[in-house]
């Protein structure tokens, strides 16, 4: 937020000085008091002018890397050995596919991930299906070719570090990774 | 220029002795349970600190007995202590504290063209057939002892040329301990974990780290040919396959893949690489001549085909396909000719894995006659060798996770990779061919994915 202070003050002062006689007369000497005429001082208050109040939402920016994360989410998780999307993963990215639509700038790269009960090539593979499904999905909604790269990590990037089943369901995902585009 | 210098200096020059062949021999094919009695006293030092001859002759005492094929006899049991490598021993005094073979040598100080080397010999003898037992030397002649010749700081190459030699002597196959293992080299957490490309001995001494761990690095694997290593990296973000050329210190891309590629092999002459694409989510194997750089490809099928690993003869390819439902062991022709299958009719590839579980990373024996495989079943991993044609499967090793076999070049021996349980380090093992003989080898960090090389020159 923004204010502008504008001060202006300007201030005059005039005094006035009045003759007095010279041969003193018998009379009752009527001496003048001196006239000061004071000029009204003018203030000028200062102005200040307030800018609108820019009301911040309690949510991310839209459009913003926050945003997606928040509003849509950024992986969805598949069953063991497979790469066929469940309704739960088709329904997030539904979600991530109407994101996308509404921000034409964004590009993503899609992250193919293994739990760690595989051996490391065929899991590299069984990674590439899971992040091309992901896309095709994606594209079959609408959202542009060119604006999806994939990857396959394979078991090598785990979110759960722990061995046992709840950590492998959490590894095994598909990742959409917002690289370009994004609000800020 | 040291592998120049040994090719031409490392060759086997005491005299010939008109003995006749010793019987003492090891047999390793079916598993040894009671492994040979051997002395190895300290080699004589001869010019050169005794700490140079006693290091030399402890490594050939370990390389030795790490193979579980022989029993190093204690120095503390020997009676004869004036040995001379030029005399033949008291037998009678070796005899009596079960030594079945006695090696004497000794290291010298030489000189060769102004340069400063190290020389190691070595005679056998047959303690109970009380003669010398004469060797093949590199040209194939009979000779009555070896030597070895090399630079003062590579002394424990001597030392493993000497196990390899006495090894082969001893069990008729090619040797293994002049070798090195190159693999990746793991440290951090398990949600953020660097791997380098390393590379030892293969004793695990001299560990050099080849790239810097800024990008993950997985599966490289040697060539049988040369002093290349072929791996994947993710460096540039799209995960390829590069190769590294040990002698220049230099790493490339392999080849204009548009896409990702993974999964290398070489080759057994060396003059090609096996790998796998991945186009559009399907991954299919490729063969890329080294020379040319032409590639061309091998599977065309949509479920995942990966982890190739060709015959010693190049005619055949096994690898890891999914087409019938699970990772499982599939073998074609190179030439993509008609095969008739172990399971019936005939096919492009035939299916030859057929136990419970889920089959991968199958690799071929430098022999020709067996392929190493992982094996998953219930929540178990297994090492394990089968027939080309799918007969005579056998379980190696098991625990909660094993991966990734590789041969030894005399194809005696498999190394791999081990989590000894649920989220414990991975760390580097071998085991015999016969299932004997687990040992860990021991790294400076967590450390997966081991491939050894060839036998150095």
């Amino acid at each position: 937020m923004r204010c502008t202070l504008k001060t202006s003050a300007s201030l005059a002062l005039v005094l006035g000085v009045v003759a007095c006689a010279t041969t003193p007369p018998p009379e009752p000497v009527v001496v003048e008091e001196p006239v000061v005429v004071e000029e009204p001082v003018v203030v000028e208050e200062p102005v200040v002018i307030e800018e609108p109040v820019v009301v911040v939402p309690t949510g991310p920016v839209p459009g913003s890397v926050d945003d997606f994360l928040a509003n849509v989410g950024d992986r969805v998780y598949f069953d063991l050995d497979q790469h066929v999307l469940s309704e739960e993963a088709r329904s997030v990215l539904r979600d991530q596919a109407a994101w996308l639509t509404s921000y034409e700038g964004v590009k993503i790269l899609v992250a193919g991930n293994c739990d760690e009960r595989g051996t490391r090539e065929y899991n590299l593979a069984l990674g590439e299906r899971r992040s091309s499904v992901i896309k095709d999905y994606l594209v079959a909604l609408g959202v542009q070719p060119s604006r999806i790269e994939t990857v396959s990590y394979g078991k090598e990037r785990p979110i759960a570090g722990e061995s046992n089943e709840a950590a492998w369901a959490l590894n095994r995902n598909g990742f959409t990774q917002i690289v370009s585009g994004a609000a800020s | 220029m040291i592998t120049r210098l040994l090719a031409a200096l490392a060759t086997g020059l005491l005299a010939l002795t008109p003995l006749s062949h010793a019987d003492l021999e090891v047999n390793i094919s079916n598993g040894v349970l009671k492994p040979t009695p051997i002395a190895i006293p300290d080699f004589e030092a001869v010019g050169v600190d005794d700490d140079i001859a006693q290091t030399i002759s402890a490594i050939v005492r370990a390389d030795l007995e790490s193979t579980g094929l022989f029993l190093v006899t204690p120095k503390s049991a020997f009676i004869q202590t004036d040995l001379n490598i030029e005399v033949a021993p008291r037998f009678a005094d070796w005899k009596i504290i079960k030594s079945d073979a006695l090696v004497v040598g000794s290291v010298e100080q030489v000189e060769r063209d102004g340069v400063v080397l190290l020389r190691g010999s070595l005679r056998m003898w047959d303690i109970y057939g009380e003669e010398l037992m004469r060797f093949e030397d590199e040209a194939g002649r009979l000779v009555s002892g070896r030597r070895f010749l090399t630079r003062p700081e590579d002394l424990r190459r001597i030392a493993h040329k000497i196990s390899d030699a006495i090894y082969s002597r001893l069990t008729g196959e090619g040797g293994y301990f002049d070798t090195r293992i190159v693999y990746i080299a793991e440290t951090g957490s398990k949600l953020n974990r660097v791997k380098r490309l390393a590379i030892m001995d293969a004793d695990g001494a001299n560990v050099q780290y080849l790239t810097s761990g800024r990008f993950t690095v997985l599966t490289p694997r040697f060539s049988p040919e040369a002093q290349q290593i072929t791996y994947m990296s993710y460096e540039g973000g799209v995960p390829r396959v590069y190769l590294y050329d040990l002698q220049r210190g230099r790493q490339e891309v392999l080849g204009n893949f548009a896409n990702m590629t993974f999964a290398p092999r070489f080759s057994r002459d060396g003059r090609s690489v096996l790998l796998t694409q991945a186009i559009d989510g399907n991954s299919d194997i490729y063969v890329m001549d080294l020379q040319t750089r032409a590639s061309q490809q091998l599977t065309f099928h949509p479920s995942i085909d990966t982890s190739p690993s060709m015959s010693p003869d190049g005619k055949q390819i096994v690898f890891n396909s999914d087409r019938g439902g699970s990772p499982q062991l599939y073998i074609m022709n190179t030439d993509r000719s008609l095969r008739t299958c172990p399971s019936g009719g005939s096919a492009i590839a035939c299916r030859i894995s057929f136990g419970a579980g889920r089959y991968s990373t199958p690799v071929w024996s430098p022999r020709g006659d067996l392929i190493a495989f992982t094996k998953q079943s219930q929540g178990r991993f297994f090492i394990g060798v089968i027939g080309s044609d799918g007969s005579g499967e056998r379980v190696l090793t098991e625990s909660y996770l094993d991966e990734g076999p590789d041969w030894s070049p005399n194809g005696r021996v498999i190394t791999f990779f081990r989590e000894i349980s649920p989220g414990a380090a991975p760390s580097l093992w071998s085991v015999d061919l016969t299932g004997r003989n687990l040992r860990r080898i021991a790294t400076q960090t967590d450390a997966s994915d081991p491939a050894w090389s060839p036998l150095l020159q």
